[in-house]
């Protein structure tokens, strides 16, 4: 078996009352496109929110990189490679492209990689160079996703999540941004990708997760899901 | 004494003014950094500008400059001996302010907005009255810091104490302009002050920027604090009460959260204070700094050089 990047082992998610994570359990392979699918309130964010050091479980283990993260704060996961784009996309509205951009970089000192970087950015996105000095909060949907995926990039992520890509996007735009996706994991970065849209999550991921209410449902490979009657039923509006 | 032309009047009181709107500005800027990274009135800072006076005093005192210290020294104190207790209450103040943000404010991080700004009040109010308890309620007289020199240019009388003032604000809020935006944690501040959670998602310590940022606005009112205490220099645990409500005022006016808003809101006010002090009268220039308020609120609720921010849904 192949040794896993990112796992969480059993677990337990408390919003004061509320039971968000009910012993969950995911692991996330090195060079992996993984999905979390699931409806509205399932705990996807929730989930990406735990492993990033955003939120402490009650019990359970979240390690990356073979190291307990339980109690590592986010700004030093960032550090180490695990870097999340996150819903909303959380653009600085006031901010040109450009210096979004650079605030990716924020953990890095190394000046002539991540002028390189940006210039990768910018042909990843030919659209954010276009744009590179208008405000971020000028721009479309689309374009904020693609920014804000961009700058998860400047990190140098070795596991990069994404929340919700498709959120609010024409379903052109989706695709676009789905294909970039691809085409960061070919370049060597792992992913761990949170979507409504379960179709396109499934397409484009080797294997998923199906979430509800707060617990793993089905897991296994994405074309294996895609197939089976009751995902079919449930995510994916067939059957 | 020789007949004044009221131009000379009147720039006598704009140089008068601003260097009074100078330490006003020193003191804006640490309630506009605090507010700009956590959108909190930190009531306290006005405490922290005592508490330099005081930090000041009482290494002169243990230095030997006061006239009824033991073995008391010359008169006045030297240059880089100011240089140096300004550093040392610099130094205390930062730790103060870093002190009164862990202790007081970082517990209710996620408490909403009254719950800060009511300790804030308290912190305030307990550093007002602990002062008094521990260095007492009388005034404590500065040392003569320098010997007071007045220049005449053309007629307008300029004392060296207000150049210092003046110079030293200047360079300071340069520096602290330059730090804000070419410098790492320049950038972190900014990053915190747009989106705290974003600004952790890109790797930003955020507590120890919000650290960082009291210690900045706290080093600043410290120099505030001693600045003044050269010019007026009887000391009271007190005297953050009236400059600390008028730097949040010139804070406000000049647009809460920007840096060049409370230089010019500290001028602004300094400036109109003394001219007002001075062709009318005294009492009423306490009156122009909520005129002023009150006239920019109705404008512009965002201040003069604040940005209108669309309220988040």
């Amino acid at each position: 078996m192949p040794e896993p990047v990112l796992e969480l082992a059993e677990v337990n998610v408390f919003y004061g009352a509320v039971h968000a994570l009910r012993g969950v359990s995911l692991r996330v392979n090195e060079g992996e496109v993984v999905s979390l699918i699931g409806g509205n309130g399932a705990g996807k964010t929730t989930t990406l929110a735990t492993i990033c050091g955003l939120l402490r479980p009650r019990s359970g283990l979240v390690t990356y990189r073979g190291a307990d993260v339980r109690r590592t704060p986010t700004h030093v996961l960032v550090g180490q490679g695990l870097v999340m784009a996150p819903e909303g996309r959380g653009i600085f509205p006031n901010l040109t492209v450009e210096e979004n951009l650079r605030l990716g970089a924020y953990t890095r000192r190394d000046k002539p990689a991540i002028a390189a970087d940006l210039k990768r950015g910018f042909e990843l996105f030919p659209r954010l160079a276009e744009r590179r000095r208008q405000k971020g909060g000028t721009l479309s949907g689309g374009e904020q996703q693609m920014l804000s995926i961009a700058r998860a990039l400047m990190g140098r992520p070795k596991v990069l999540l994404l929340d919700e890509p498709s959120l609010g996007l024409a379903p052109l735009v989706t695709q676009a941004i789905f294909a970039t996706i691809d085409q960061i994991n070919k370049e060597g970065v792992t992913i761990l990708l949170v979507e409504q849209n379960a179709n396109i999550a499934l397409k484009h991921s080797h294997r998923a997760y199906v979430l509800e209410t707060g617990e793993v449902q089905f897991n296994g490979a994405s074309t294996e899901l895609r197939n089976d009657p009751r995902v079919k039923a449930a995510y994916l509006g067939e059957g | 004494m020789a007949e004044v032309s009221l131009t000379t009047e009147v720039l006598q009181y704009v140089t008068n003014g601003v260097a009074k709107g100078s330490t006003y500005a020193l003191m804006a800027v640490g309630y506009t950094l605090v507010y700009g990274v956590l959108q909190l009135i930190n009531f306290a800072h006005a405490e922290v500008y005592m508490l330099g006076s005081y930090f000041a005093w009482y290494q002169a005192k243990w230095a030997g400059y006061l006239p009824d210290s033991k073995g008391a020294r010359a008169e006045t104190v030297p240059l880089y001996m100011v240089a140096l207790f300004v550093a040392g209450a610099m130094a205390a103040c930062a730790l103060a302010g870093m002190l009164i943000e862990r202790l007081a404010y970082r517990p209710l991080r996620n408490a909403g907005r009254l719950a800060p700004l009511i300790t804030a009040i308290g912190v305030s109010l307990l550093l007002q009255y602990g002062g008094q308890v521990v260095f007492g309620t009388e005034p404590k007289l500065f040392p003569t810091f320098a010997e007071t020199v007045v220049y005449d240019a053309g007629g307008v009388k300029i004392p060296n104490t207000n150049i210092y003032i003046v110079v030293t604000s200047l360079v300071l809020m340069l520096g602290l302009t330059f730090f804000v935006n070419k410098t790492r944690p320049g950038a972190a501040m900014r990053a915190c002050s747009h989106d705290m959670r974003t600004a952790r998602l890109m790797g930003v310590n955020v507590n120890a920027t919000i650290s960082l940022t009291f210690a900045i606005g706290s080093a600043l009112a410290a120099v505030a604090g001693v600045l003044v205490a050269m010019d007026q220099p009887a000391i009271t645990p007190l005297m953050g009460v009236r400059i600390g409500l008028k730097a949040f005022v010139a804070a406000v006016v000049g647009g809460i959260g920007s840096i060049p808003g409370a230089a010019l809101g500290g001028l602004l006010l300094g400036v109109s204070e003394s001219v007002v002090s001075g062709l009318w009268k005294p009492v009423y220039s306490e009156a122009v700094a909520f005129v002023f308020l009150i006239v920019v609120l109705l404008v512009k609720p965002s201040g003069i050089l604040g940005k209108s921010v669309r309220e988040k849904v």
